[in-house]
């Protein structure tokens, strides 16, 4: 098995074994210090994004700041 | 000088970033406003669309950031948006809203009293959206919170100061910043908090609908300001019976009396 399935931002997604949170934030395109990062219900800190390893029906929820009130 | 928390503020205009057109409208009008707090949501990223960052285009060191717990319906979902908002926001301060009814968006009392503690003993420095409850304000002092902000009438309604009796005993009692905040539609809502004594006033709706929201966020700009000149210049007592402002003797030349 090549490829695991994941959850993010509630919506299927294929992703390669061995990857981690913040190499899925990059492979989006996205800029990880404008984000907030929850898997699996953990808030993780900036450093956490390296480490945090991304497994079977991981449930990963990226958050940002939009316009409110 | 507004202090919250041991932060100053030379604006007591603190401004919503929510419902702008586009975000030049929104930095326009801020900019506008003079404003040096700003509140802002935090959602899930679209991952159809991640490029559109409306506020990664904003100065943080201009405008101080106030994330709110928006779309929290209890305590426990605004404690997560809480922790949320300090991992993306690098900030440990918030704006406290928790609104069960989304008719309504009037916030839970108790809910958010219960967050408050949670938070304040979690370093967080909590502003607290409420209805215009003296009794909750004065409890939710007591357990740390840097502020407290009543609603002028629900949000985005426009209405104004339909609180205006309760926003008065809550600023008489209150120990830490008063920031009125929702509902009001217009400058002369603002202006009319202020002169009550409100330590500042947060607007979103208000501007971001207007015609022209950069001549409005510059609108309220000035009433706040003059609402509070005029608070502070110790407004004269309302009274019962006209009271001439012209002399009312020397008229004899005007008839025999």
């Amino acid at each position: 098995m090549t490829e695991l399935k994941i959850i993010c931002n509630g919506e299927s997604r294929l992703v390669s074994v061995n990857t981690t949170v913040a190499a899925l934030i990059a492979e989006l395109g996205l800029e990880q210090t404008q984000l907030a990062v929850e898997l699996d219900g953990r808030v993780l800190t900036a450093e956490g994004l390296d480490n945090a390893m991304l497994t079977e029906n991981s449930r990963l929820e990226l958050i940002r700041f939009v316009g409110g009130g | 000088m507004l202090s919250i928390a041991g932060r100053t503020f030379r604006s007591r205009l603190f401004m919503g970033t929510g419902k702008f057109s586009s975000s030049a409208l929104m930095i326009a009008a801020l900019r506008a406003s003079g404003s040096e707090m700003v509140t802002v949501a935090l959602r899930r990223v679209d991952l159809n669309d991640p490029a559109d960052d409306i506020m990664g285009a904003l100065n943080r060191r201009r405008f101080f950031f106030l994330p709110n717990t928006s779309g929290a319906r209890d305590a426990a979902e605004a404690v997560r948006l809480a922790h949320l908002a300090r991992a993306a926001g690098d900030t440990n301060w918030l704006k406290l809203e928790v609104t069960p009814d989304p008719r309504t968006l009037l916030p839970d009392p108790i809910e958010t009293l219960k967050a408050t503690e949670i938070l304040v003993a979690e370093g967080f420095v909590v502003l607290p959206y409420i209805n215009a409850d003296p009794i909750l304000a004065l409890r939710l002092q007591d357990v740390g919170a840097a502020a407290v902000m009543p609603l002028g009438a629900p949000i985005g309604t426009n209405q104004g100061m339909l609180t205006r009796f309760q926003v008065g005993i809550i600023i008489e009692q209150a120990r830490v910043p008063v920031v009125v905040d929702a509902g009001l539609g217009v400058p002369s809502h603002a202006a009319e908090a202020m002169e009550m004594g409100a330590d500042a006033v947060l607007v979103n709706t208000a501007i971001a609908v207007a015609t022209d929201p950069v001549k409005m966020a510059k609108a309220f700009a000035v009433a706040v300001e003059a609402g509070r000149m005029a608070y502070e210049a110790g407004p004269g007592e309302k009274q019962d019976q006209a009271r001439a402002s012209s002399p009312d003797f020397d008229l004899n030349f005007l008839r025999d009396e």
